[in-house]
């Protein structure tokens, strides 16, 4: 197919049909509100489902129901959205249901601001609900990825029966890209009937499926929580993606930045090159699971002095880069979340100040 | 001799954990007869609440979902949106539909989603222990409100069938009780009523039962019988408050 000039948030609906997801419900907000409105004219083409929930509350649990029933899933939200639907990831992680979450972030806490933001990574990676749940995240640099990934979350929360989010800033979201869609998705819907509650008689069955999360045997809760580690587990060694930039030869620093972000210092870094200072990058392209090893193998080059994780948050992911550096190098952050995206010229005042 | 009187197949062989008194077996039956004498049990999705009746698919041998406090009509939605063809209903109480779900309901009967809701009104908070709920009598007693209900500070208890009915969309709203063999029977054709409406892909339907908590209400299950029909009836009138033209 030909590349087209699409807005971010149109191109992430038009990815989820081409992914074979035809059911949407979602909850107005800012900045990715265009998926919705880009969907409710779509949708009706490819006889699909399109609902405008009354909160994101409500959302949640259309997604939960919908998905307990077999059905492909998902919404897009921005951060105030996702916090009030994070009570139904919960409960929707437990109950081991696969929904894919899009989340275009704005600035917080609080209703923050509409501008561009990586303000959710703690909550993304590390605390979207009560209880050991986890969330697969992954992370896109361009509307090209952003598609990509989409199309990719499907499978991958049938997989795992488990949510999958996408954390895209709102950058992705808002501006225009050329982008070249990949074929629909072949693979139809994983089979459900083994735990969907798609009516035994659909499965031609007598034997019913139940969608749940209360287990008040403390061993069966155990239990049920040892299966959902496991599978994260295995996302840590099946699912891992990240992208090196100016990684093959020497560099004295090395970056470590996702999303928008990445794009900058991809500039600050080219930028710096042509002064004769190299810096390295690892792109994580998923955030959880973190990129651990090719963080910590990138720092460990003998040259590198100094990584930095620059963010567009106020340090959140410098935790998880420390923990991959192990305290050999010195780890350090910088970023704003005000909206304000850093400029190359900003990123390469700190390499020169910090690296150089 | 053939037998007349059995157990519905869409009930399970479970003893039940509600207290004696409580009228939850009865409201189960009742749908339990409805999904068999209508042959919907395979393709009946059924939504437990959180509350007394967080169980209830134990009792039930049909696929069920459960949802969070108050979220079952927004579960039903989006069951229903994806899969038509199935039957959907939402079993909950009054704190779980008239206090934390109270913007899921009204929007789902606004909307006039094709799915049925049974209300459990016992006006308390049972599982819980006994608290205060939206529901809950002026002057009533409950460990929120040991002194009872104060309708100064907490205002009047909300009557749900009265404001779903006040809506354009919902279709059929009725408020029964199954306190006694008399009204046991008129709440068995409302609920049969009410899937029937679906069955047609209709309109929302939602049937209040108006119920007993002896346990919370601190009386014997004859005190409590006698306590609704006096006090609950005479606030929460049975009747039909909406149906379809």
């Amino acid at each position: 197919m030909a590349k087209v000039l699409m807005k971010g948030n149109e191109a992430i609906g038009e990815a989820a049909i081409r992914a074979g997801c035809l059911n949407y419900f979602a909850y107005p907000i800012t900045p990715q509100s265009e998926v919705a409105e880009y969907l409710v004219r779509r949708m009706p083409e490819v006889g699909g489902v399109f609902l405008q929930g009354e909160s994101e509350v409500a959302v949640g649990y259309m997604l939960f129901g919908a998905a307990g029933a077999g059905a492909r899933v998902f919404t897009t939200s921005s951060s105030p959205g996702i916090s009030l639907m994070s009570e139904s990831i919960s409960y929707i992680a437990a109950a081991q249901c696969p929904v894919v979450f899009v989340n275009i972030m704005r600035g917080g806490p609080g209703l923050g601001g509409i501008l561009p933001s990586q303000g959710d990574y703690l909550q993304a990676t590390k605390g979207i609900g009560h209880g050991d749940c986890r969330l697969l995240v992954m992370a896109p640099a361009s509307v090209q990825e952003a598609v990509e990934m989409v199309m990719k979350a499907f499978p991958l929360a049938e997989k795992y029966r488990n949510p999958v989010m996408i954390l895209g800033d709102g950058l992705i979201g808002q501006m225009m890209e050329p982008v070249e869609f990949p074929d629909h998705l072949k693979s139809e819907p994983s089979n459900k009937d083994a735990w969907a509650t798609n009516g035994m008689d659909h499965r031609k069955s007598n034997t019913r499926n139940l969608v749940k999360s209360l287990f008040l045997d403390p061993v069966v809760l155990n239990d049920n929580n040892l299966a959902l580690k496991a599978k994260y587990d295995r996302m840590r060694v099946e699912e891992v993606m990240s992208e090196p930039y100016n990684t093959d030869g020497d560099y004295k620093g090395l970056i470590v930045s996702y999303g928008t972000m990445s794009r900058v210092c991809r500039t600050a870094i080219d930028m710096l090159k042509a002064d004769g200072i190299e810096v390295g990058m690892v792109r994580p392209q998923t955030l959880f699971p973190f990129p651990v090893k090719a963080v910590e193998d990138a720092a460990l080059k003998p040259s590198c002095t100094h990584v930095l994780s620059i963010e567009m948050s106020m340090g959140q992911m410098v935790e998880d880069v420390a923990c991959c550096v192990k305290g050999r190098l010195p780890v350090s952050w910088y970023g704003k979340c005000g909206g304000d995206i850093p400029t190359p010229e900003e990123v390469i005042g700190v390499v020169k100040e910090r690296i150089a | 001799m053939g037998k007349t009187f059995k157990k519905p197949e869409a009930l399970s062989d479970a003893h039940t954990h509600y207290c004696p008194g409580c009228t939850h077996g009865v409201i189960h039956r009742l749908v339990a007869e409805t999904i068999d004498e209508l042959g919907i049990r395979g393709r009946t999705v059924g939504i437990a609440p959180v509350g007394c009746a967080v169980l209830a698919y134990n009792y039930f041998t049909f696929d069920f979902q459960e949802a969070a406090h108050g979220r079952a009509p927004a579960m039903a939605t989006g069951i229903k949106r994806v899969r038509p063809d199935l039957m959907v209903f939402t079993y909950q109480g009054d704190g779980d539909l008239a206090s934390i779900g109270m913007g899921e309901i009204i929007h789902a009967a606004n909307r006039g989603e094709k799915f049925t809701t049974i209300f459990v009104n016992n006006a308390i908070y049972g599982m819980t222990g006994g608290q205060m709920a939206p529901t809950t009598m002026p002057g009533q007693r409950t460990s929120t409100s040991p002194f009872g209900r104060n309708v100064e500070e907490v205002g009047m208890p909300i009557k749900m069938a009265e404001l779903l009915a006040a809506l354009q969309t919902p279709g059929y709203i009725t408020r029964q009780t199954v306190i006694k063999p008399k009204y046991i029977k008129k709440a068995k054709k409302a609920i049969k009523q009410a899937f029937t409406y679906q069955m047609e892909k209709k309109c929302f339907s939602l049937v209040e039962v108006v119920s007993t908590c002896p346990t919370n209400w601190g009386m014997t299950p004859v005190e409590a019988v006698d306590w609704t029909e006096k006090t609950l009836l005479e606030y929460y009138q049975p009747g039909d408050y909406k149906v379809p033209a």
